[in-house]
Order: C-alpha cells, then structure tokens, then sequence
C-alpha cells in the first residue's frame, strides 16, 4: 500500500525532470537555423502523429473514429474554434455509433 | 504591460481553452482510473498520480508496473520512455519565454507540460504567457485527477457510447491545432501528413508496432521534424520581439 506512493513519486520525479530541465537550462533563443527549424516543426509532428491512427482505436468501431477524423479537419479548416472541432467531433461519432452499434 | 486585467483575462481565456481538454480528460482519466484500480490503487492514490504526473500513457504504464510489482528501476526506465516526448515540447516551449518573465514560472508551467497544454500553449501567437497556463491548468488537472479517482471508484458505470464519444474530444483538439497552420504552411502541412501516414505505417509494420506508442511518437517525432528541418529550413529571425 504505501509501497504504491513510493511508486508514484518515483514516477512524478522522472516526469518533472524531463518537463522542467529544458526550460531552466535552455535560457536564450536558440541560433542554429536547423534546431530552431527542428523545434517549430515539432509539436505539429507530434499531434499529428499522436491523433491518427490513434483516433481509431478510441472509437467502438473504426468508421466512426474515421468519420471524426474527415470531419474535424473539415471543421477546422474552415476556421472552427478549439471547442467547435472538439464538439464536432464527439457529435460525429456518437451518432454514428448509435446507427452502426 | 503586464498590468492585472490583463492577466486576468488571460486566465479567464485560459480557463475557457481548458474546458475541451477538461472534458476530455475526464472522459479519459476514468478509464485510466479502471487501469489504476486493476492494480490496486486507492481512489485518493489514483487521484494524487493524476494531478502530479497529468500524463496519460505514463500513467497507464506505471499502474501496470505497479500492479506486476515491478522494481522501482523499472519505474523510473519505463517513466523516462513513456514521457520524452514532453522533453522535446518543453524545449520548444524555451523559444517562447519572454526574458521578462519571472523566473520561478519556469518551475511551475514546466510542471503541466501535457500534450493538449501544449497544444493550446504553441497556438497562442507570440510568447508564452504564463497566466493562460495556468488557467487551463485550473481547469484541466481536477478533471484529469478526480477523473482517475472516479474510475477507480465507480469502475465502467459511465456506458461506453459516452465514453467513446468523449474520448475523440482530444483527438479533436489536436486537429483544431494543427490544420489551420497546415493550411497556410506548405512544410506544416507536410509534417502533418508525414505524421499522419508514418504514425500509421509503425502501427501496423510488424516489430515496429511492438514499441510502445510513446516511444513511436519520439522516434517518429525527432525523424519527421529532422527531416523537414533539413529540407524546408524555416526563415531567419525576424529580429527581437
């Protein structure tokens, strides 16, 4: 039992360092072209390689998770706001699990 | 500059862009929670993990470490995996620090670097603020953590078409992220869809596939960005903001 808060400060001290050491150590604007290009293209990467295929697994049938993807592109292409893209996105997929589950 | 409205209404719009992410966090956490009461947590330690780690798929591997009763090296290996993503997010996140900012917010933003913060954090233009941070956070972290708690508690009480429904909200938001810059930037739109297909390859690639999708992320990550890095450099600083 106490064992288990051992096991979660353990893991809180290792993801606070990883979190925190970049922005204390990195103080000034980086020079290099290439790591700046690196680090701007980065967060774009990461989402998009963590919203797909991810997107289908979280759904109970894959057309439905598809379904959210074509429709949440859609939605922000078109300038839809944070909440709007999220919102469309769960509508999409509950009506369609109500049609196909 | 910095004078209170200011910082209020960045909170306020911070608490605003939190509310996405605080649904569905919820949504998630209390799968999470059935995770973490799988391998023995109590409601009050699921809910304590949450608001120190606020990280998903590090947390769903320390419970099932925790639950295999795992050595506490392995922990802290598997911690360090799971979680180098936010390493590489945090140093983008540097780029965005005004020199004017106090110091100790360093230690404090630093600490909810999460994949949907950051997300809202880089949309923002221009530098980092720390009062929308916090804003978000103030909303965000008691979903995410009394989220766990309530699964560990009530188990699968919410039905599944609500959770699967709920659980595209993140998904959403990454893409309210990503597409109206892709739409502007050719190289943008490049990592987006590189992302997209080479995320999906290394899920169904046999062995490839074995990794933890953490570790697909950084690796896919560092490869992707590297890459486009070389190839479409971006333009010479636009001198000081």
């Amino acid at each position: 039992m106490s064992k288990n808060y051992i096991y979660i400060f353990l893991a809180f001290a290792v993801i606070y360092a990883i979190r925190v050491l970049p922005l204390t150590i990195i103080r000034k604007p980086i020079r290099s072209r290439f790591l700046r290009s690196f680090l701007y293209y980065v967060p774009y990467v990461t989402l998009a390689v963590m919203t797909f295929p991810a997107i289908i697994y979280a759904t109970s049938v894959p057309a439905a998770g598809i379904a959210a993807l074509v429709v949440g592109i859609a939605v922000a292409w078109f300038g839809g706001s944070l909440i709007t893209v999220a919102g469309a996105c769960c509508a999409v997929v509950f009506i369609i699990e109500l049609i196909l589950v | 500059m910095e004078n209170k409205t200011g910082r209020s209404g960045l909170f306020i719009q911070g608490m605003r862009d939190g509310v996405p992410i605080g649904l569905g966090y919820f949504a998630v956490a209390f799968s999470l929670g059935i995770a973490a009461r799988d391998a023995g947590l109590t409601p009050f330690q699921g809910m304590l993990a949450s608001a120190l780690c606020t990280a998903s798929a590090g947390e769903y591997a320390l419970f099932t470490l925790i639950g295999a009763g795992a050595a506490y090296w392995e922990v802290a290996l598997v911690t360090l995996i799971t979680n180098a993503r936010y390493f590489l997010m945090s140093c983008a996140l540097s780029q965005r620090i005004s020199p004017l900012m106090r110091n100790y917010h360093r230690f404090t933003v630093g600490a909810v670097v999460t994949d949907e913060i950051f997300g809202i954090t880089i949309a923002r233009p221009g530098k980092l603020e720390p009062a929308y941070n916090y804003g978000a956070i103030a909303v965000a972290v008691p979903c995410w953590s009394v989220g766990t708690a309530l699964g560990i508690m009530m188990g699968s009480i919410l039905p599944a078409r609500a959770v699967s429904a709920l659980s595209v909200a993140l998904y959403g938001m990454f893409l309210a992220i990503i597409i109206p810059p892709a739409k502007k930037e050719g190289p943008v739109a490049l990592c987006v869809a590189a992302g997209f297909i080479l995320s999906y390859a290394a899920a169904v690639i046999p062995g490839v596939s074995a990794m933890s999708t953490g570790t697909q992320t950084i690796l896919l990550t560092v490869l992707i960005s590297a890459v486009i890095a070389i190839a479409f450099p971006i333009k010479e600083e636009p001198a000081d903001e």
